[in-house]
């Protein structure tokens, strides 16, 4: 039960964060992301068995954790992924600021800074 | 022996911090700079020469036991792209890149260098799943400082258009690494591999995790249909920097391509070999369509560089030993030839005063810049005499030999339009009249070093190519596992 809701959740997590990743408004993409990222996490930290019962330690006398202990080794990971896409979300979302604080619009389907647009006869742009 | 291993991490990483703590101080922090980059290069020629002796360099993390350590292994693939990345970074620092943007003059570009060289070095060297996967995000982030180090909105762009495809490939990466450890139980290359069921049978669980990582690293490696983020991104960088990110970034998610392919999971990997294929011809062609239509050198050179990938994609898709050596030929020849082309169209542009071919012209009374330009540019068409030539032989002699007619035609058919492209570059800024006049400037006796050795290598690759084929089919002796 627990975990088809768990896989349930994880999908529509994914599915929002893509939904505003292919947005147009820059904000709701990054924040698109944040979710993507943690339905992401959400799938490695399930990897490592879900389960409510015992702490991740080996009993004494034991050389292996008991199986319905959680894998701490994918929460290890998690935590990894966790701290590298805040940090990412944090650029990214400092690059749509200063881009928003140098004149851009929120649009970013409109943007056309690094890529100038093709001439009205098709040729190439001009190079910025 | 153990020590060596962690080397290739190492001397960048204090470097890197070497050079942030000269940021204050320019000339000296040149030199830090320099220094770390050839200390870099003979470390990995030192492996790369221990690892054809048969030796393979290896380190558990912490000394902890077998299967709780990260392992550090170097072996003749790992220290081969090593040492050219290495090759790479020498020739990238000393061209000056000054006057293009910002970002040249910048005191942050040089511990952003070669903080992407970390992520580069320790990509190329870990034995362990999840630290692949940190390496992407340390040579992720280190990019994305890079180019947004302009700071006009152009290169905030570009960032961005950067960031939103790799940060989504990041994240299946993690997916797919999490999802074979819970399959495996292991993160280890050699221990994963045993888990995911050797080389014999494998669950489509597992088949479908190994697509997950494909599909991440394919939209690392720019292939059709994830590259656009490419071309948008690379030409806002001034070209030295251009010529690093061309020559290593993109080949970083060949090389994991590989080692999935070939080392962690060959019997979960084989029924993608086919969608790889395709995938691996539509990148070939849209690559070098897409640069039959540009003028402008940096996106002409960008869109070449997906299609380059598109024929190291293709030759490890054949999935046999023969073609893993092809494929690792391939990258160690496209590397070289296409940071040289970066450098040298930085050239250009003081030449000629931009990288636009239609504001070009007359370049021809610059005959070693002619000179410079032609061999890498023959090379990337896979003219004999140069080292393209046996890298393009192989992959399409591998792929009429598997009777894969098809990608063996597509493949002869994009060196056709290579040709087309670099004949059009040839014909536009060295032989046409200048449109405008043009004042000569003299160029920096560094670049022509730089460039005039890299070509060099290009050359000798192409006359002498015995040693670099036999190199490759050793290290193309992959793991434990057995390939056909």
């Amino acid at each position: 039960m627990i975990e088809w809701l768990f896989a349930l959740t994880i999908g529509l997590l994914a599915a929002a964060g893509l939904y505003l990743v292919l947005g147009r408004d820059l904000v709701a993409v990054v924040v698109g992301l944040l979710l993507v990222a943690a339905a992401g996490n959400l799938f490695v930290f399930g990897a490592g068995r879900i389960t409510r019962r015992g702490a991740p330690l080996v009993a004494d006398g034991a050389t292996v954790l008991s199986p319905d202990a959680g894998n701490p080794l994918t929460q290890a990971l998690v935590l990894t992924a966790i701290v590298i896409g805040f940090a990412l979300a944090c650029f990214a979302f400092s690059l749509v600021l200063r881009l928003r604080s140098l004149g851009a619009g929120p649009d970013g389907d409109q943007y056309e800074f690094a890529e100038p647009r093709p001439d009205a006869d098709g040729e190439p742009g001009d190079p910025t | 022996m153990n020590a060596w291993s962690v080397l290739p991490l190492l001397v960048p990483l204090i470097t890197t911090l070497a050079c942030l703590a000269l940021r204050d101080r320019p000339g000296a922090q040149r030199w830090a700079s320099f220094t770390g980059a050839v200390l870099f290069l003979a470390v990995a020629g030192t492996l790369a020469v221990g690892t054809a002796k048969g030796v393979v360099y290896e380190t558990r993390l912490g000394d902890w036991p077998e299967p709780f350590a990260i392992r550090l292994r170097i072996d003749a693939l790992g220290a081969a792209l090593l040492a050219v990345s290495g090759v790479v970074l020498v020739a990238v620092l000393l061209v000056p890149g000054r006057g293009e943007s910002a970002t040249a003059s910048s005191p942050l570009l040089l511990p952003l260098v070669h903080g992407l060289m970390v992520g580069v070095g320790g990509a190329f060297s870990t034995a362990d799943l999840f630290n692949l996967y940190v390496w992407f995000e340390v040579m992720l982030i280190c990019a994305l400082g890079l180019i947004a180090l302009g700071r006009e909105r152009r290169h905030l762009d570009a960032a961005l258009r950067y960031l939103v495809l790799n940060s989504l490939g990041a994240v299946l990466l993690l997916c797919a690494v999490g999802g074979i450890y819970g399959i495996s139980g292991s993160l280890d290359f050699g221990a994963a591999a045993t888990g995911l069921g050797g080389s014999e049978s494998a669950s489509p669980a597992a088949t479908a995790l190994v697509a997950l990582a494909l599909l991440a690293l394919l939209i690392k490696s720019a292939a059709f249909p994830f590259g656009a983020w490419l071309p948008a991104a690379y030409p806002v960088l001034p070209t030295p920097i251009l010529a690093l990110f061309a020559g290593l970034l993109t080949k970083v998610g060949a090389y994991a391509v590989l080692r999935l392919v070939a080392e962690i999971a060959p019997a979960a990997a084989a029924p993608l070999l086919e969608p790889l294929g395709w995938i691996a011809a539509a990148t070939m062609l849209t690559g070098v369509l897409g640069a039959a239509y540009h003028q402008d050198l940096r996106r002409i050179l960008s869109f070449h560089v997906i299609s380059q990938i598109g024929y190291i994609l293709l030759a490890i898709s054949l999935g046999t030993r023969a073609a893993i050596a092809a494929a690792l030929v391939y990258t160690i020849h496209h590397i070289l030839v296409k940071a040289n082309l970066f450098l040298i169209s930085g050239l250009i542009r003081r030449s000629g005063g931009s990288f636009d071919l239609r504001h070009l012209g007359g370049l021809a009374s610059r005959p070693a810049l002619a000179f410079v330009f032609a061999i890498p540019a023959a090379s990337l068409i896979g003219l004999p005499l140069t080292s393209g030539f046996w890298a393009k032989l192989t992959v399409v002699k591998l792929c009429f030999a598997e009777g894969r007619y098809v990608f063996g035609i597509v493949a002869l058919l994009v060196g056709g339009l290579t040709l087309y492209s670099m004949t059009k570059v040839w014909i536009e800024a060295f032989w046409k009249e200048p449109p405008e006049p043009v004042y000569p400037r003299r160029l920096p006796a560094a670049a022509w070093w730089s460039t005039y050795s890299l070509a060099a290598i290009t050359l000798v690759l192409g006359i002498h190519p015995e040693p670099l084929l036999e190199f490759a089919a050793l290290a193309a002796r992959l793991g434990p596992l057995e390939l056909p």
